[in-house]
Formats: structure tokens, sequence, C-alpha cells
């Protein structure tokens, strides 16, 4: 009968700890929203753009306060159905192309896309010229094999 | 001759992007209000919640805009230049007290000096959003049509004032 008591106390006690923890819980909770779909959208969204606090990480990433309270303005932007670009334009408006991990191909930012295609075309053809002038080249060009290069003999 | 002429070339080529990189700061983004119209605000007093002040209140007259909070230490290191160039300053200083309490910038005023005409309160951040606040203090200096003329983010140096903000507030004073 004791036990019995216990196990019912026991019951209870839990029962008031859930209550009294569910409030907590659901204030952390609220920042997410209910619908999925929008929250893999604003996910998506954030996971590109810079966080200027912190500036290796994106929006999605950083626990920085600015970047929550800029996850929730994209959040509020898409749910009230503005479109990413619209959100993008809103968000380079305010910090500029640095926060697009993604910068568009401007004046300013061609050196940026162009430099490395550009630096991998100049190897490719240096090293094409070289491999030419070597195939050229006649044999008196290269040193001779002397004996002592070979040392299985 | 020539081959080791290329590489050397090369070296000195990546030399000057690496010197140059090196003087960079990246911690400042150029903004993108500079030459544009001030975001438009309705905030409220820190002194009188129950007062706002708008942008088109301010208009007609150059002015500079502080972001400041309670809890932002480098606030707290570039504060006595503010208080030392509020009196002599020609155009008067507006703070924008960011994501604080009243009750603790109220007393972070009154014992470290108030050097400003008003202190406008952006208790949720949005204000700060709209001027693409990041690194709080940050500095605005805004013309009398209420362009973006200046920006500075982080603390204010004695220098900053001297070279950049004062030449320019005599220039759109005068």
């Amino acid at each position: 009968m004791a036990k019995h008591l216990f196990a019912c106390l026991l019951l209870a006690l839990s029962a008031v700890l859930a209550v009294a923890l569910t409030p907590a819980q659901a204030k952390e909770a609220v920042p997410v929203a209910t619908d999925p779909a929008l929250e893999a959208r604003v996910m998506a969204l954030s996971a590109e753009l810079r966080c200027l606090v912190c500036q290796n990480q994106t929006i999605a990433d950083s626990h920085a306060d600015l970047a929550v309270d800029l996850r929730n303005q994209i959040r509020t932007m898409l749910s009230q159905g503005q479109s990413t670009d619209q959100v993008r334009d809103y968000m380079t408006q305010r910090y500029g192309d640095f926060v697009l991990y993604k910068p568009p191909f401007k004046a300013t930012t061609a050196l940026l896309w162009v430099g490395p295609p550009l630096l991998m075309l100049v190897a490719l053809v240096a090293l094409f010229l070289t491999l030419r002038a070597r195939q050229r080249a006649r044999p008196e060009a290269f040193d001779p094999d002397t004996p002592d290069d070979d040392p299985a003999r | 001759m020539n081959r080791f002429l290329w590489p050397l070339v090369g070296f000195l080529v990546l030399v000057v992007f690496l010197g140059v990189g090196l003087k960079l700061n990246p911690r400042e983004v150029p903004s993108p209000l500079i030459g544009k119209p001030a975001p438009a605000f309705n905030a409220p007093l820190l002194a009188e919640p129950g007062k706002t002040v708008t942008r088109e209140s301010l208009l007609g007259k150059p002015w500079v805009l502080n972001v400041w909070a309670s809890w932002c230490a480098p606030c707290r290191d570039e504060h006595p230049y503010w208080v030392a160039f509020a009196p002599k300053s020609p155009v008067p200083i507006y703070g924008l007290n960011y994501k604080d309490q009243p009750a603790a910038a109220q007393k972070w005023l009154q014992q470290l000096g108030n050097p400003y005409a008003q202190s406008l309160m952006d208790a949720d951040g949005r204000i700060g959003i709209d001027y693409g606040v990041y690194g709080v203090p940050e500095t605005f200096v805004i013309d009398a049509q209420g362009v973006v003329r200046f920006k500075h983010v982080g603390p204010i140096t004695p220098e900053v004032l001297r070279d950049k903000i004062e030449p320019l507030l005599k220039q759109l004073n005068g």
C-alpha cells in the first residue's frame, strides 16, 4: 500500500515538473517556424549570407545576436510572401555585397570571378609552350646519359 | 636567365598582392549607405520615451549618429572622446541606444557624461538593421538633405575625429 502511494506521489511530482518545465522549452523553440518548409527556406537562404559579426560564419551557423535577428527578419519576410531575391536585396541594401557568399558579377568583382580561370589559362598555355619547345628541341639540347645515371649497370 | 626570371616575376606579383591584402582591414565593410538617403525611423527618446524623433524632423541640418549601448565595452573606450568633442561640435550628436535596457543606458550616461543632443532608443535593433549596424559602436555623419556622408565602424579615435569627422562637419555646415 505504501509502495503504491509512493508511486502515485512520484507520478504527481513528475506531472508537476513537466508542466513547470514546458513553458521554458516552448519559449526556446519559438524562433523556429512552425512550418518546416518555410524553415527549410529560411535556413537555405541564411546559409548563403555572411554574418558580419563573425565573418567566416554564415547567418545560419552563427549564434551572434545580429545573426539571430537577421534570421528572424528573413523568416518574417518569407512568411509575408516575399521572394528570396527580395530578401537578398534587402540584405545587400543594408550590408553591401559583402554579405553574399556568392557575390554578383560586377566591375568591382570581375577580378574575383575571372582571376582564377585566367590564372589557370596562363598556366596551361605556359605548360603547352614548354612541352612543345621540349618536343621540338634537338637531342643535343639535352644532357647525354652518362653511365652513372643508370644504377642497374 | 629566362628560366629564373619568370618564377621571380610571379613571386613578386604574389608578394604585392599579399602585401596589399595585409594592409586591408576585413572588419571594415564599405557601407552601401554612403551617398544614399539615411533610412527612415521613428524612435522614442531615451530621456522621454513618450516623445519620438523621426529622420524627417532632423532634416535641414547636418548631424552625427553614434550607435552605442551600455553593454558594449568599446563604446566605453570611445565615449570620453565624444564627451570632449560635444561642446565644440558644430552639429548636434544624436545617440542611437542599440538593444539596451533604458535604465542601464541612463545610468551609463549619468556616470560617463552625456555628449548627445538626444539618445534615440532602438530596443529591438530594427533601426540598427536598417542602418547596416553590425559592430557597435558605429558612427554616421548625415548631411542637411538626410544623405549619409560618412560611416565609421568601431570605436572612434581622436585621429578619426580630427582628420575625418571634424573637417567633414565643417564642410557640411559651411
